[in-house]
């Protein structure tokens, strides 16, 4: 079902009108009441005045998240402090987290847009969501709360892990919705076969998932396995969390809410808005929040757009589950990794050379990170025992500072693959 | 001094590694007097007493492994029932933390060798000297 038909619905021409509006009131705000914004508007040579249509964007100046974390961690508010009544943050693995801070207005957008999310996918007020989104910073936990409360489902907030307890929760509570990592989800399912679970027999009806790249075959099986129908959903903490975009019932690409998160793909090199169905950046500005609004944030991910009506009645334009990165950032069991952090630890290690190369994979559902790393003479020992003392110590390491586990592998000399001198960094098997 | 240079080459756990080493010392004309590998589940390392132990790790390190040389004792007893226990009993009371051990029985003289490796080389000699057990020289060593 539609949850807010005359938004979701709005005719395309008075949706831009109300973009428009919305753009010049947001860069109003940010240029009166964020130095930062301010700062960029005048080296830019933009004035809140010159937005007299949503096309006016394009003469806006862009915001980068390693701006973002120059100015943590208040320098974006829009608003008091004391207007904020929650915040959250990226994990932060690449240096400063990026911070989200939400007024009451924005926590009920946020419930909104997941609510017009689980909507989507069929869920309601009769619905039993079990929500294994892991609960705290991370975004996906309370944005599927908020949502499934909003729509008057009855929420289980059981968060992330703990497989066998999701399993009795599924059978005793008779949820009929889940939400998690995709991957999770088929996690769950796997161990719900060993135990001799019939999905079929289960209430279990529908699923939300995201946060993590996916794919077709992904869901082809996870439908199969689960006998669910599963339903992408797309969002980003510097933006507002889960529920930027989402699927609909005819699960072809995924809605952008764009009344509330103006979405752009621009020429990652130029800068240039590329036209409707072209592959580029994709570019989010908020249009309606209050804490910490955003203009023309850049994702650094690549997809493309499409306003081609769709048959569900939304005209809200449709952008294509994420293709890629501009730059190497890889997703593991949902944490941002970025080989630089890799090499960041290994140069720090003693007697490491920063010769490595990431393999990613996919097993039993689950991500895994194997870090190769070439053997050196400093690391090396006649004793097994201190060469595995050595792998222990990366490994902790790179724990610490990935916040995501990974299996250190020592490799001969000049084994990992060298093209023009330059190590091939990343090799990703996930086949998804 | 009657310490014993024994090489260290790391290979990856897998198939035709050793062969590179091999062809490496063949091409050298060196000579592999005793050799043991210790394995884990993704690496190995090859442990070797060559008669030419600073050319072959010039050879080997050229050739792009990681190499090292470290002091072991070879020690020469009869080849007998309880030898090894001896050997261990004696390292137990003098409290020598062995390392690693392999050996070999050497069929002319019907002596058995006992490549050993201990986390203090010196104090290890000493002992070993004392209670009248015989140490190979690298020259003895390369003449088996």
């Amino acid at each position: 079902m539609i949850w807010d038909k005359k938004y979701e619905t709005m005719p395309r021409s008075e949706l831009a009108d109300l973009q428009g509006q919305r753009l010049r009131a947001i860069a109003e705000k940010v240029y009166d009441r964020v130095p930062f914004y301010k700062a960029k508007f005048d080296a830019h040579g933009v004035k809140p005045s010159d937005i007299r249509s949503i096309a006016d964007i394009a003469a806006l100046p862009f915001t980068t998240k390693d701006e973002m974390r120059d100015v943590y961690p208040y320098g974006l508010l829009a608003c008091p402090l004391s207007d904020i009544i929650e915040i959250h943050t990226s994990s932060g693995t690449t240096g400063k987290p990026v911070v989200d801070a939400y007024t009451r207005a924005d926590i009920d957008l946020w419930g909104e847009s997941m609510a017009r999310t689980l909507s989507m996918g069929g869920a309601g007020k009769d619905d039993i969501l079990q929500n294994a989104y892991g609960y705290g910073l991370f975004t996906g936990g309370l944005g599927a709360h908020y949502g499934a409360q909003r729509i008057g489902a009855t929420c289980i907030p059981i968060s992330g892990g703990n497989t066998k307890r999701q399993l009795d929760f599924l059978r005793d509570f008779g949820s009929t919705a889940l939400t998690c990592t995709p991957s999770y989800s088929l996690y769950i399912a796997e161990a719900g076969r060993e135990e001799g679970i019939d999905f079929e027999k289960l209430p279990l009806k529908r699923g939300f998932f995201g946060a993590e790249p996916w794919s077709d075959n992904m869901r082809a099986e996870i439908e199969e396995k689960l006998k669910i129908k599963a339903y992408d959903i797309f969002g980003l903490t510097e933006i507002i969390g889960p529920g930027v975009a989402a699927e609909c019932e005819c699960q072809n690409l995924l809605h952008v809410f764009e009344d509330y998160y103006y979405p752009e793909i621009i020429n990652p090199d130029t800068g240039a808005v590329l036209p409707e169905g072209e592959k580029g950046e994709l570019v989010f500005t908020t249009l309606t929040k209050e804490g910490t609004p955003l203009i023309r944030y850049r994702t650094r991910d690549i997809t493309y757009i499409t306003r081609d009506p769709c048959p569900c009645g939304r005209t809200h334009v449709k952008m294509h589950r994420l293709l890629g990165r501009t730059d190497d950032m890889l997703i593991i069991r949902g944490v941002n990794v970025f080989p630089s952090q890799v090499e960041q630890v290994l140069v720090k290690a003693e007697g490491v050379e920063p010769h490595y190369q990431l393999i990613v994979d996919r097993r039993d559902n689950m991500d895994c990170l194997e870090v190769q790393v070439e053997m050196t003479e400093n690391l090396f020992s006649d004793e097994l025992k201190y060469i595995e003392q050595k792998e222990k110590e990366i490994e902790h390491q790179l724990k610490e500072s990935l916040l995501v586990h990974s299996r250190v592998k020592l490799v001969e000399p000049k084994s990992i693959a060298r093209s023009e001198g330059k190590a091939k960094r990343i090799v990703d098997k996930r086949n998804i | 001094m009657n310490q014993v240079q024994q090489l260290s080459v790391f290979l990856e756990n897998k198939a035709g590694r050793i062969s590179g080493v091999s062809a490496i010392l063949k091409e050298n004309d060196i000579n592999i007097r005793a050799l043991t590998i210790a394995e884990s589940q993704n690496y190995g390392v090859l442990r070797m007493i060559v008669n030419r132990p600073d050319k072959a790790l010039t050879v080997l390190k050229s050739a792009g492994f990681v190499v090292k040389k470290n002091p072991v004792l070879a020690v020469e007893v009869d080849d007998r029932e309880g030898i090894l226990h001896d050997i261990m009993k004696l390292c137990g009371s003098a409290e020598l933390n062995i390392e690693y051990l392999y050996s070999f029985v050497e069929q002319v003289s019907g002596k058995a060798i006992f490549f050993m490796r201990f986390e203090g080389t010196e104090a290890a000699e000493k002992v070993f000297s004392e209670n009248g057990f015989r140490l190979l020289s690298e020259e003895e060593v390369c003449l088996i």
